[in-house]
C-alpha cells in the first residue's frame, strides 16, 4: 500500500455484502442517445456489482473505472465508484500506473473500437502482454459515434460513412485477434442486448486475476444501427451464435444439431467447417478448452468470418499467469531481503566519500 | 580574488619549481580525446574521481557521439572528456584546455582549435600513420606542417609502449592496445603529481570482478605510463594543484542525473509516499531510470513504458492512487506527453515531469546540450494550461530542485516541470552530502475531509484541492479531462464557470510565488549590469562576473531556479540595473518571458551549438555592453 498520508474515514465504509444496484448508480444524468446499447451494458454492470463485491469481499471504494474518450468512455461518470475519464486511447496507461502502485484496487477499463484499437492500440497490446491486473471492456460498435459517424478500425470494408462516402478501402481489425496475439490471460465476447450472458461474462471477468479483455458488441442505433443484427436478431441467433462452454463440443442450432469440426477442404488441408452432429465423426468436432496454454483454438474461433460462420460468444481463453504487479512486488521483497530495507541517509553516503 | 593566471601548461619558460621540480598552480583543465572505442569516458571519470578525492574542486564535461559505434578513427567517432580541477571553487569545466590528450589524428583535428595558446599537447605517435591521417581528413601530417607551432607537443608511441608494458598479461595485442588510455593516465598522473594508489584501487573496483585480466593489464599500463613520464626526461617540470577550500563536510562526486534520482528518492522519504517512476528510454534522461531501477529495496517502482505517452499516463495514474508519480524524458518526449500534462492540470493531480533538455528541434542533437525547451515546458499544451517550472543550475543542485519539484506538486496539487539539461545531467562535481536537518520539511498533505466534501473544494491559501484517492470510503467521485464545475468537479460546459476555472488554475500556479525564495543577487544589489541566467549557464556566468568584478566593473549575477512562477522580487531586481543580460543556450526564450512579464528591455547572449556556454563568451559580452555604452533598444 502506498497510501500513507491520508486519514481514511472508515465509518463511511459499507459491508461489501450489503450493496444494491443503487450503490453503484451515480447522480449524473446519462447523456447517451436514447436506445444506445451502452445503457444495457451499464445496467448489467450496476446489477452485477453487488454480487462481485460480496463474492470477492471488496468494498466499492476499492473498485475503479478508467476510460479514454468516446461514447463508451462516459461510462465511469455513471458508476458511483472512483472514476477517471482520461484522454483518447490512453486509459490502459493510467490504469497500469494505478494498479501497479495500488494492489488493493480492482481496476476496470472501459474503451471503444476507436479508443482502444485505433488511437490506443499500442497501449492495449502492451497492457495485455504484461498481464496487468485490469479488466478491459471494449464496446465495439464499429463506428465513431461521439464525432458523429466516421468509420472505425472495426468497420467492415466498403462501409459508407461521413468520412467514407464512397466506401472504406481498408480491412477491419478483429479485436479478439489482437488480444490473443498479445497473449491476454482472459478473453471473452458478449453482446449488449444479451443481459444474462453479459452479466455472466462480467462476473467471470471480475473473478479473473490478470489482464482480462472483453469485446462487447454494442449497437449504435444512431450511426450504425443493426450492425450485428445479422447474427443477433431473435429470428436468426440460434443458428448464427455459438455460446462457448468450456470442455464441451462447440455446437449451435436450436437443438445444438450443428457443430464446428475440422474437415478436409478442397485443397486437401484440414480446415474448420460446419457439420451436423448426427452425421459427423465425434472425434472431428471441436471441443472448447478455455484453459489451453496455446492460443490456436482461441485464434481459430476469433477468426471465423461472420458472413460464413456463426459468431462465438463467451470465454475464448482463461488461463493463469503471473501478474505484472505481483512480479514487481516480489522483486521489491527479494531485493529488500537481500540488501535490507533501504535507509535513505545511509544510501546518500554510499559510494566513494571523502571528508573536507 | 584568487589569482587564476597560471593554468598549468607545461611551459619550459617558467621558473624551476620546488626542490623536486614541482610547481604549485591553482587549476588545470585537461581534455582527453580519442576514438569512442579508446575508453576516453572511463579515463576521464577515473581521473575526475581521483581529483575530487584528493581534495580539488572539479567540474567535468563529457562529450561523445550519438552513434554507439561510429566508424573508428573518423571525426564522427571522436569522444572527449574535459576535467577542470582546482584549488578554488570552480564553476565550469573550463573554456579551453591547458592540456589536450589526442589519442588519434581525428581527436587532434576536432579539438586542437580549443587548446590554449602554448598549451600542452600529448599525442599517440602510433596512431598518426597514413590510414589514421586519411580517416581524419589530414592531407599533410599536422605534426610536420606547422599546425602545432606554439604548443608544447609530446608525441609518444603510446600504443607500442602500452603493448610492451602489458606483455606479461595474457592478452592479445589487440586487447593489450585497449589499455593505452591507462598508459596515458599514468603520464598525466606523473605530470600532476598524483599518487597511483587511489587510481589502482579504482581500476580494481571497476574491472576486477568482471574482467580480472583487464584490471591487471590496466594497472600495468598505468604504472608504465607513470614510470615512462618519470624517466623520459622530456617534461621540464611537474605540477601540483593544491587542495580546494571547500566548505567542510563529507563529499562525493555526483552527476546531475544521479543527483536528480537521489532528490526524487528524498522526496519519497520526506513525503512518506512510494515513488513510482515511469519512463521511456531517451538520451540524456535514461540514467535517471537506471539509477532509480536499482532502488527496489526503497519500495521504488520503476516502469519502462511502451512509449512516452504511456510513461506520462502511468505516472499520473500512480499519482491518482496516492504515490509520487514521476516521469523523465527530454524534449521529444515532452512533446508526446503534452496532452497528458494537460489532463494533470485539469484533474489537479501532483506529478513531476523531469525534462532533460538536449539539442532540438525534432531528434536534433541527442547527446548535446541546449536550453531550448523552456517555452515548451511553459506553453507546450493546448488551452490555458499553466505548469510550474523549476530548474537546477548545477549537477548537485539537481538534488535540491528535485525535492522542490515534488514539494510544490503535492502542496499545490499540480504537475511540475523539473527542467535540467544534458550538460547538468552528465556533468559532475563534488557534492557535499546533506544532513537530515538540512532537508526541507514537506507539509504533509494529510487529507482531513470535511462532511460536505466536494472534489474541487480548495484550500483558501494554496487553492489546492484535496488529494482524495481511490479506496477512501464515502468519497467516491469522478475526475476527467472535461471542464469541471467549480467546487463539485462535475462536468460543466457553462461558459462563466469555464472562465472562472481557467482563472483559478492560473491563480493557483501564480500564487506559488509566495512560497518560493526570493532571487538572490550576487554582487552589488544595484548597478550597471545584471547577468541573469538560468540552468546550466550558471558556472560560465558566475566565473565571468567574478572576472569582470575583479576588473572593477559594476556587475552582479543571479541564476533563476524558478521559471514559473518567477520569484516575487524579480521585477524589483530587474529595475535595479541599467542593463540586464540574459545568456542562454537558445534564441532568447527566457528573455521573451521576462520582456513580456516585466516590460524590461533585456540583452540576450544566445548560443545554440550543442555546447555549454563559455566564461569567455559571457565576459566578452559584459565588456561589450559596459565599455561601449550599449544602446538600450528602447532608446535606440
Amino acid at each position: 500500500m502506498s497510501v500513507k498520508a491520508e486519514s481514511v474515514n472508515t465509518s463511511k465504509s459499507k459491508a461489501s455484502s450489503s450493496y444494491t444496484k443503487k450503490d453503484f448508480t451515480s447522480d449524473q444524468n446519462i447523456r447517451w442517445c436514447p436506445g444506445c446499447g451502452d445503457y444495457s451494458i451499464l445496467a448489467q454492470m450496476q446489477r452485477v456489482m453487488p454480487e462481485i463485491c460480496e463474492e470477492m469481499d471488496i468494498p466499492k471504494e476499492n473498485i475503479v473505472f478508467v476510460s479514454g474518450i468516446g461514447c463508451s468512455s462516459r461510462f465511469p461518470y455513471y458508476m458511483n465508484n472512483y472514476g477517471f475519464h482520461t484522454i483518447h486511447g490512453r486509459a490502459p496507461t493510467i490504469a497500469t500506473g494505478l494498479r501497479v502502485s495500488r494492489p488493493d484496487l480492482q481496476v476496470w477499463i472501459v474503451t471503444g473500437d476507436g479508443d482502444g484499437l485505433s488511437i490506443g492500440g499500442n497501449h492495449l497490446m502492451h497492457c495485455l502482454r504484461r498481464n496487468i491486473d485490469v479488466k478491459i471492456l471494449l464496446f465495439n460498435n464499429r463506428i465513431y459515434g461521439l464525432t458523429k459517424g466516421q468509420y472505425s478500425p472495426t468497420s467492415e470494408m466498403g462501409k459508407k460513412t461521413k468520412s467514407s462516402p464512397f466506401g472504406t478501402i481498408e480491412k477491419p481489425i478483429n479485436p479478439l485477434s489482437i488480444a490473443i496475439a498479445s497473449k491476454a490471460s482472459f478473453i471473452a465476447r458478449a453482446v449488449d442486448t444479451d443481459a444474462t450472458n453479459l452479466r455472466d461474462i462480467l462476473l467471470k471477468t471480475a473473478r479473473h486475476r490478470g489482464s482480462a479483455f472483453v469485446e462487447i458488441l454494442q449497437n449504435c442505433n444512431v450511426f450504425n444501427d443493426k450492425a450485428f443484427s445479422s447474427f443477433t436478431d431473435k429470428t436468426v441467433k440460434e443458428d448464427r451464435l455459438i455460446y462457448l462452454k468450456d470442455k464441451e463440443p462447440i455446437t449451435f442450432g436450436k437443438n445444438q444439431e450443428k457443430a464446428l469440426a475440422m474437415v478436409t477442404g478442397e485443397s486437401g488441408l484440414k480446415e474448420v467447417g460446419i457439420v451436423n452432429t448426427n452425421e459427423a465423426d465425434v472425434a472431428d468436432i471441436l471441443v472448447h478448452d478455455e484453459s489451453s496454454p496455446g492460443t490456436a483454438l482461441a485464434f481459430l474461433l476469433a477468426q471465423l468470418d461472420e458472413a460464413e460462420y456463426p459468431v462465438p460468444l463467451g470465454v475464448f481463453r482463461n488461463i493463469s499467469k503471473p501478474l505484472y504487479g505481483e512480479l514487481l512486488d516480489e522483486q521489491i521483497t527479494e531485493v529488500t531481503n537481500q540488501k535490507g530495507k533501504g535507509e535513505f541517509f545511509e544510501h546518500l553516503r554510499s559510494g566513494d566519500i571523502w571528508t573536507v | 580574488m584568487t589569482q587564476k593566471g597560471n593554468r598549468g601548461s607545461v611551459s619550459p619558460d617558467e621558473k624551476s619549481g620546488d626542490e623536486n621540480g614541482i610547481f604549485e598552480i591553482d587549476n588545470v583543465i585537461i581534455r582527453f580525446a580519442g576514438d569512442s572505442g579508446d575508453g576516453i569516458q572511463i579515463t576521464g571519470a577515473i581521473f575526475s574521481h581521483d581529483s575530487a578525492v584528493v581534495g580539488h574542486d572539479i567540474s567535468t564535461l563529457p562529450d561523445f557521439p550519438a552513434e554507439i559505434r561510429a566508424p573508428a578513427g573518423t571525426l564522427a567517432g571522436v569522444s572527449s572528456f574535459q576535467l577542470n580541477f582546482s584549488s578554488y571553487d570552480v564553476h565550469t569545466p573550463g573554456d579551453r584546455p591547458d592540456v589536450l590528450v589526442a589519442l588519434n589524428p581525428a581527436a587532434l583535428k576536432v579539438h586542437l582549435k580549443d587548446l590554449k595558446h602554448s598549451g600542452t599537447l600529448i599525442l599517440n605517435h602510433d596512431a598518426f600513420d597514413a590510414t589514421g591521417l586519411k580517416k581524419a581528413g589530414y592531407e599533410l601530417d599536422p605534426r610536420n606542417d606547422g599546425s602545432l607551432t606554439g604548443y608544447q607537443v609530446y608525441d609518444f608511441p603510446i600504443t607500442n609502449l602500452t603493448v610492451a608494458a602489458v606483455e606479461s598479461s595474457w592478452l592479445s595485442k589487440k586487447q593489450a592496445e585497449l589499455s593505452k588510455n591507462m598508459f596515458t593516465l599514468g603520464i598525466i598522473s606523473w605530470l600532476y603529481d598524483r599518487s597511483l594508489d587511489a587510481l589502482v584501487e579504482r581500476i580494481e573496483q571497476l574491472f576486477s570482478k568482471k574482467k580480472p585480466e583487464l584490471a591487471e593489464a590496466n594497472k600495468l599500463a598505468l604504472q608504465a605510463g607513470f614510470n615512462f613520464a618519470d624517466t623520459v626526461e622530456v617534461f621540464t617540470g611537474r605540477y601540483r594543484v593544491s587542495k580546494a577550500d571547500l566548505p567542510p563536510g563529507d563529499y562525493k562526486r555526483i552527476t546531475g542525473n544521479e543527483a536528480t534520482a537521489l532528490g526524487f528518492l528524498a522526496a519519497s522519504e520526506l513525503s512518506g509516499r512510494d515513488l513510482f517512476y515511469a519512463s521511456y528510454p531517451i538520451t540524456p534522461a535514461s540514467d535517471i531510470l537506471h539509477e532509480l531501477s536499482k532502488l527496489r529495496h526503497f519500495g521504488v517502482r520503476t516502469f519502462q513504458a511502451e512509449d512516452e505517452i504511456a510513461a506520462m499516463g502511468m505516472a499520473l495514474g500512480a499519482a491518482w492512487g496516492g504515490a509520487l508519480g514521476l516521469t523523465g524524458t527530454s524534449g521529444p518526449g515532452v512533446a508526446l506527453k503534452s496532452e497528458f500534462i494537460g489532463l494533470a492540470v485539469m484533474t489537479e493531480l501532483p506529478v513531476v515531469i523531469a525534462s532533460i533538455q538536449r539539442g532540438g528541434p525534432s531528434t536534433g542533437l541527442p547527446t548535446k546540450t541546449e536550453q531550448a525547451d523552456l517555452l515548451q515546458a511553459m506553453f507546450g499544451r493546448n488551452g490555458e494550461c499553466p505548469v510550474p517550472i523549476v530548474a537546477p543550475s548545477t549537477p548537485g543542485e539537481c538534488f535540491e530542485m528535485a525535492i522542490e519539484a515534488f514539494r510544490i506538486a503535492i502542496k499545490y496539487m499540480t504537475p511540475v516541470f523539473f527542467l535540467s539539461d544534458g550538460y547538468l545531467a552528465n556533468g559532475s562535481e563534488p557534492w557535499r552530502i546533506p544532513d537530515q536537518d538540512e532537508l526541507p520539511d514537506y507539509e504533509h498533505n494529510v487529507c482531513s475531509v470535511p462532511e460536505d466534501y466536494a472534489p474541487y473544494q480548495r484550500d483558501a491559501e494554496t487553492l489546492a484541492r484535496r488529494w482524495v484517492v481511490p479506496g477512501m470510503p464515502g468519497l467516491e467521485h469522478r475526475i476527467g479531462g472535461l471542464e469541471k464545475e467549480d467546487v463539485t468537479g462535475n462536468v460543466s460546459y457553462d461558459s462563466e464557470n469555464h472562465e472562472r476555472m481557467v482563472g483559478i488554475r492560473q491563480a493557483k500556479v501564480a500564487g506559488i510565488a509566495k512560497d518560493i525564495p526570493d532571487l538572490v543577487v550576487h554582487g552589488p544589489q544595484k548597478g550597471d549590469l545584471l547577468v541573469l541566467g538560468w540552468g546550466s549557464t550558471r558556472g560560465a556566468c558566475r566565473h565571468a562576473i567574478e572576472n569582470a568584478q575583479a576588473k572593477g566593473y559594476s556587475v552582479a549575477g543571479a541564476q533563476l531556479r524558478y521559471l514559473n512562477p518567477f520569484p516575487k522580487n524579480l521585477g524589483q531586481v530587474l529595475s535595479n540595473f541599467k542593463y540586464v543580460l540574459v545568456p542562454e543556450l537558445n534564441l532568447g526564450q527566457l528573455r521573451l518571458l521576462l520582456r513580456a512579464e516585466y516590460l524590461v528591455d533585456i540583452i540576450g547572449l544566445n548560443k545554440v551549438q550543442g555546447q555549454p556556454l563559455l566564461t569567455s563568451e559571457v565576459e566578452e559580452k559584459i565588456y561589450q555592453i559596459l565599455d561601449q555604452n550599449y544602446p538600450r533598444a528602447a532608446q535606440a
